[in-house]
């Protein structure tokens, strides 16, 4: 559907040469070793043989590989260098990841989309070719004999009945080679039958730091001379102004040092003030007893009923919005119609509630900037620190941490630019820290969302036509308006908060309305949170084909598969879709056999079928769950008893941190099915800690099953998708149990209560 | 008066007011960073820790509340981070983020000492207050079912 422009990473040319390194990471930084090990980077005295950016191989042989993306529980690290280290031939014991600081010669840094590996892919896979063959190409010199008998396998070259390993080629030196763009495309990648690392089991990386306290997260990170502190937040996030601060009752608190109202050219904290102090502790404290006198936003009189009704009412102005889908006959379609099914589906704000609460630590030191903090896109929040700042964006660098939970909140780096600006304005390293009640109220959550789904049934439950409309804030439309393709009708969209409704069912003629949500827009800055659209456009989606497949008188499953039948527009292309809708039959029918559909059940028992596509239709994760719930008439509380989950993700490169991913997306499902979710109150969001806001526990873990189906296709993204299909399959499960239809996330025991009497009575 | 409290078996006595958490005397004033701050209400359990032997939310457990007690940190389960729950938890790959993971470590360990053998209630129960945002819920049980078996030297769970 939609096309992101990714620009690529400034090319070096694929130069080989020996001892190229030492600038590349000025900053002492520490590289993780594959069995655990941490070991400093020292790569001036190593002296490098650097075949592309990408990775670098020392004299012992120990290639370290370079890693763009933020390490946030995915064990990203760990699956891209698999991917460089299986193509270069060199064995796993030998590989080291270093997560990089921010530099433009890596083009667009950010983390999120699941796009990752489907993204590093090709591009590892190259690198890997490109060493191997030079590798190959001066150990025959080396060996005296010919490149044609040469061949590269476990960290060595061998020919002529000799060997020779990658260090001490490297430390023989004379590596010049350079690749043209044309013979790089012609570099053999090795079949997936001769790979030795891809798909093969591992332990990630970075997971033993992570069980002894020396993990190093951007809340870990300390300067010396280092203030800390901690904002006072405004009572709206736009258009707040700070009118005076009273800081007498702070004086008390043993530490704390000054508040200070931030000036930001850049407006991404509109009102905020900061308070200073020498501790985190006595900053937390101070704060709460710094008064600020502010004008408020408009926002300040915003509700989330405000916000629904504004979508509503989007929804029914036929001129509103971007047709993304707009096929020709539709309107035909359904004045023909024998049967019409409607439904509205709502979702509340969710929060991202990462258990890191945001912070920075930012420092002007040497004319320029350095920000140390997790995050997810810096490319994005670069050149709005720069704009804070009044500097050129080469005068800013981010230096790369762990990130305590992503899930989308740190795509937006809005947190750096206060901590950037305090830092120069006291001309000292500052650390700010939210409390997690700020952390909440600065959140970037998922907006609210209405959605209005039509279908057009002909003879025998044909479909003939199918219309969604979708009302919701855009976090791409605040945050990067450049990102947004226009739709049929030439009024802009984005992509990320529709993806999902154009799906892969043949539905005949076909139309999908995006409605930005200008109110949403206005009161807060509306997040990118794991799996974006589809996080709400297939619990419509999904829900509604279920209702149709009732009202056309068909079982759900089979009526999926009717209509996943890969013909036309959904027959899938090369390279990342190849099987089209065909590939989502399978995963529904995989998914649908896990779970025994079809079987009897015990009373108030029901299972309920979801699927979608995962991310984006150029990226298609194919994935079902079947949900079996049973309904406690009495309380209305639903118990999941069993998630079976089907997932085709094609190759599949780090098999344990895929199953985790599914595991964990399945799981955010159930969450924002079941138990989480808030309200915006007032310019603020009603929760803000956990003594409100009730994210999935130990407890509320029902019995997992996942399977990935085997594929050779091309490996797409897993951090999302499995979140799309859960709630979904909840509501069919819960009609299946008790014969309610419920059409609002997350579904709380009254609503189920509150429907089955409503259905007593009717 | 300097408040002091024995920490991974060394005494300290930092000096900071009586009232300060003991999470932020851990990190700030000791510069431990393995506990971890994630409510500030002792409802995530990120900054579990043991006071005495015992899981204590650090983040609600004033200073001078363990005057002369022993702490125990994620730094000092193990010298050499090799508790059975540090490597089971490896060798199940538990964490995702990894940000809570010292607290549920260290909740486990607590929840281990009272019960050798815990069924999946006695674990709900337990590990209930310590918040996983990746939820890495299966994999937490199944770590906390193979260290306890090895713990009791008997079969891996």
């Amino acid at each position: 559907m939609h096309k992101i422009a990714i620009s690529a990473p400034s090319r070096r040319g694929f130069l080989i040469a020996v001892g190229a390194a030492g600038a590349t990471f000025g900053f002492a930084r520490i590289v993780v070793g594959a069995p655990g090990t941490l070991v400093a980077a020292d790569p001036v005295a190593s002296g490098l043989f650097e075949p592309t950016i990408w990775y670098g191989i020392d004299r012992a042989g120990i290639v370290t590989v370079n890693i763009i993306r933020a390490e946030m529980g995915q064990h990203v690290g760990t699956a891209i260098a698999r991917i460089l280290a299986d193509e270069l031939e060199v064995p796993w014991e030998q590989v080291r990841i270093l997560h990089v600081d921010t530099d433009p010669k890596w083009g667009t840094m950010v983390t999120g989309g699941s796009w990752s590996v489907w993204q590093s892919f090709p591009l590892m896979s190259q690198a890997g070719a490109a060493g191997r063959q030079a590798l190959i190409e001066q150990g025959a010199k080396l060996l005296g004999v010919g490149v044609a008998g040469c061949t590269a396998r476990g960290g060595k070259v061998s020919g002529g009945g000799k060997s020779i390993s990658y260090g001490d080629i490297v430390t023989r030196g004379a590596l010049d080679r350079r690749f043209a763009e044309a013979e790089l495309k012609a570099l053999p990648i090795k079949p997936a039958a001769d790979r030795r690392l891809i798909g093969k089991p591992v332990g990630a990386i970075d997971i033993p730091a992570k069980t002894n306290g020396t993990a190093r997260y951007g809340i870990d990170a300390v300067l010396p001379g280092m203030v800390y502190a901690r904002p006072k937040l405004p009572p709206t996030r736009n258009g707040s102004n700070v009118v005076s601060i009273d800081d007498s009752a702070a004086k008390a608190v043993p530490g704390y040092i000054s508040s200070l109202a931030l000036d930001d050219p850049s407006d991404t904290v509109p009102g905020w003030v900061m308070v200073f102090a020498n501790s985190s502790d006595a900053a937390i404290r101070a704060a709460d007893l710094v008064k600020v006198n502010w004008t408020a936003g408009a926002a300040a009189s915003v509700s989330e009923k405000q916000i629904q009704d504004r979508g509503a009412a989007l929804i029914a102005d036929p001129k509103a919005g971007s047709l993304v889908v707009d096929d020709a006959g539709i309107d035909e379609a359904f004045k023909a119609a024998k049967t019409k099914v409607a439904a509205t589906y709502t979702t509340s704000s969710v929060l991202h509630f990462q258990l890191e609460p945001v912070n920075a630590l930012a420092v002007q030191k040497d004319g320029r900037y350095e920000i140390h903090t997790g995050n997810q896109w810096q490319s994005l929040i670069l050149p709005v620190l720069a704009k804070a700042l009044g500097v050129t964006e080469d005068k800013v660098i981010m230096r790369t941490y762990l990130v305590g939970g992503g899930f989308g909140r740190r795509l937006n780096g809005d947190y750096a630019v206060p901590a950037a600006l305090a830092a120069k304005a006291l001309g000292k390293p500052v650390k700010m820290l939210l409390t997690r009640a700020d952390d909440a109220r600065f959140d970037s959550f998922r907006s609210p969302s209405v959605q209005t789904l039509r279908m057009a049934l002909g003879d025998g439950g044909k479909v003939m036509a199918m219309e969604h409309h979708a009302a919701a804030g855009w976090p791409t439309q605040v945050m990067v308006p450049s990102f947004m393709p226009k739709g049929k009708n030439g009024v802009p969209y984005d992509p990320f908060a529709i993806s999902g409704a154009d799906h892969w069912y043949n539905v005949g003629a076909h139309r999908v309305r995006a409605l930005s949500n200008d109110v949403a827009n206005a009161a807060f800055r509306p997040g990118w949170l794991r799996s974006v659209g589809p996080g709400w456009t297939n619990w419509a989606v999904e829900s509604f084909i279920d209702e149709a497949a009732h009202a056309a008188g068909v079982d759900p499953v089979a009526f999926r598969l009717r209509l996943l039948d890969a013909s036309g527009g959904n027959a899938g292309s090369a390279p990342n879709a190849v099987g089209g809708a065909l590939r989502q039959a399978a995963v529904v029918s995989h998914a649908a056999a896990m779970a025994g559909w079809g079987t009897k059940l015990p009373p108030d028992t029901g299972l309920g079928i979801a699927t979608s596509f995962g991310q984006e239709r150029d990226m298609p994760t194919w994935c079902a769950c079947a949900a079996r719930v049973h309904v406690d008439r009495k309380t209305g509380i639903v118990k999941v008893e069993k998630l079976s989950l089907a997932v085709d993700a094609g190759t599949i490169v780090h098999p344990d941190g895929a199953l985790a991913q599914v595991e964990g997306a399945s799981l955010w499902g159930l969450s924002m099915a079941l138990h989480e979710g808030t309200t915006f109150t007032k310019g603020q969001v009603a929760d803000t800690n956990l003594d409100g806001y009730t994210p999935l526990r130990m407890g509320d873990v029902p019995d997992m099953a996942i399977e990935f189906l085997p594929s050779t296709e091309v490996p797409v993204g897993l951090g999302e998708p499995a979140t799309t299909v859960v709630a979904p399959a909840i509501a069919n499960a819960i009609f299946a149990a008790v014969g309610i239809r419920l059409r609002h996330l997350p579904m709380r025991p009254e609503d189920v209560r509150r429907d089955l009497a409503a259905a007593r009575k009717a | 008066m300097t408040i002091s409290f024995n920490l991974n078996g060394k005494p300290v006595a930092p000096a900071v007011p009586d009232d300060t958490p003991l999470l932020w005397v851990i990190r700030d004033a000791i510069g431990l960073t393995g506990t971890k701050f994630g409510c500030g209400i002792g409802m995530c359990g990120a900054c579990t820790v043991h006071v005495e032997g015992r899981a204590t939310r650090s983040c609600i457990t004033p200073l001078s509340s363990v005057a002369g007690a022993s702490v125990t940190t994620i730094e000092g389960l193990d010298p050499a981070g090799a508790h059975p729950l540090q490597t089971a938890w490896i060798e199940l790959q538990v964490p995702q983020c990894g940000y809570c993971q010292s607290g549920q470590i260290m909740q486990a360990a607590t929840l281990l000492a009272d019960f050798p053998s815990p069924s999946d209630a006695d674990i709900d129960g337990v590990m209930g207050g310590n918040l996983c945002r990746c939820m890495a819920y299966v994999r937490i049980r199944k770590a906390i079912k193979l260290a306890a078996g090895r713990m009791q030297g008997g079969t891996n769970a």
